[in-house]
């Protein structure tokens, strides 16, 4: 009997689906996405990498099927929804959203963590271009 | 900077941009420089009325000393503090991290943090990053139930017991608590006890040496006792290999003196220091 667990640490099954562009024509928009390099993502540089990616995704998951077995489907559903909501709330391109709401409901807020500290997003030394990100967005 | 045209901002954390670059450079030849461990004697009993903490205080670098006097018992909370062996970095921003965490945790609960939930943090971000963390670690205190004391592995996982040790010098430590442990022992008792057994550790293993250090966490007060005890005291000479005054006779003394006269002042303009 399945309840639906996903794996405890996130690791490279070895399965992906490749799946055309969702671009006009099915290809991929270089205006946008920039050039494609060969020795992009094919293969991991670090056991950690895939894992590091997928860690949050993961536990959400793990919590939720953990809740839709205990509590029934309306609990993740409900959660997932304002969560939905809360990540919708943007601002314009190019500006950073605090995301406090979002953080709020799904804990971020009461921990500290290695994103908070290395790498931290508003200290990044890349900038986005406006252009790109505004048509993007738009 | 320009030349990149980033549309997903990166993400914060760990970056693994040059691990492609790394296994090429190692293909071609060149070797990466190996995080240096601490070579350690650290260990833990619980006594009738808390914990006793104590660790040695050498760090090492491969085969050479690199701190003689470095600190192992790093502050979880003021209740709560641990003994880090392993890599000397990953042990000081694991233990930095947990007590962040606790304290954010504190904040929200406004209850005194308790041992389980710092051992609960710990394990489950070491668990997180599969060992590449090395940092083995042994936490106590005194909480509202009572004293713990744990031992924490870089993979994640944990022992409760009742005297732990860990690090190179783990084994000495552990055949001196085997043969003298007993339960509920008191606070002088327990004291000397794990002062032997970081000194065993210190004169038997060649990454752990210097000074002990000892911390005592009771329900009431914790005493860090910082250098309890210098085992490795410096050598004093005990005698010396420079002649005596007089040992070679002075025959004739003259006394000249040489007058200087001042011929010529320059002034040299200087640029100033404007940086």
């Amino acid at each position: 009997m399945s309840f639906g667990y996903p794996n405890l640490r996130p690791h490279d099954e070895g399965n992906h689906v490749i799946d055309l562009p969702k671009n006009s024509y099915g290809i991929p928009d270089t205006m946008t996405t920039g050039f494609r390099h060969a020795k992009d993502g094919i293969h991991q540089s670090h056991p950690l990498e895939y894992s590091e990616k997928h860690w949050m995704s993961n536990k959400e998951a793990m919590d939720l099927a953990m809740l839709r077995n205990m509590q029934g489907i309306h609990m993740p559903l409900r959660l997932k929804m304002e969560q939905t909501i809360a990540s919708k709330m943007q601002r314009l391109p190019c500006l950073a959203s605090s995301n406090i709401m979002l953080d709020t409901l799904t804990g971020r807020n009461t921990t500290v963590d290695f994103e908070d500290v290395f790498n931290v997003c508003d200290e990044a030394e890349v900038l986005g271009h406006p252009h790109v990100l505004t048509s993007v967005k738009y | 900077m320009a030349s990149t045209v980033a549309v997903e901002l990166p993400h914060g954390g760990f970056s693994f941009d040059n691990c492609k670059r790394n296994a090429l450079l190692e293909d071609k030849g060149f070797k990466a420089p190996k995080a240096y461990k601490t070579g350690t004697t650290i260990a833990g009993i619980i006594f009738k009325d808390g914990v006793v903490l104590g660790a040695d205080t050498r760090a090492t670098e491969d085969t050479v000393v690199a701190d003689k006097n470095c600190e192992k018992i790093h502050y979880i909370s003021s209740n709560i503090y641990c003994c880090g062996a392993g890599t000397a970095a990953d042990t000081e921003m694991t233990t930095q991290m947990i007590a962040s965490k606790l304290e954010l945790h504190r904040l929200e609960t406004s209850r005194k943090p308790r041992v389980c939930t710092a051992n609960r943090l710990l394990k489950q971000m070491l668990y997180r990053y599969h060992g590449y963390i090395s940092a083995a670690l042994v936490l106590g205190g005194v909480d509202s139930t009572g004293p713990h004391l744990y031992s924490v592995w870089p993979h994640g996982s944990t022992d409760k017991l009742p005297y732990v040790t860990m690090g190179s010098g783990s084994l000495a430590a552990m055949a001196v608590f085997e043969d003298r442990f007993k339960p509920e022992m008191e606070r002088e008792e327990a004291m000397k006890l794990v002062q032997d057994a970081i000194r065993a550790g210190i004169f038997n293993d060649l990454g752990s040496g210097s000074n002990v250090d000892l911390c005592i966490i009771t329900k009431d007060k914790t005493d860090y006792l910082r250098t309890y005890q210098e085992a490795n005291l410096k050598g004093v000479r005990q005698g010396t290999y420079r002649y005596k005054r007089g040992t070679s006779a002075v025959l004739k003394t003259e006394v000249k003196k040489i007058v200087l006269e001042v011929i010529d002042t320059q002034v040299k303009p200087q640029a100033m220091d404007t940086d």
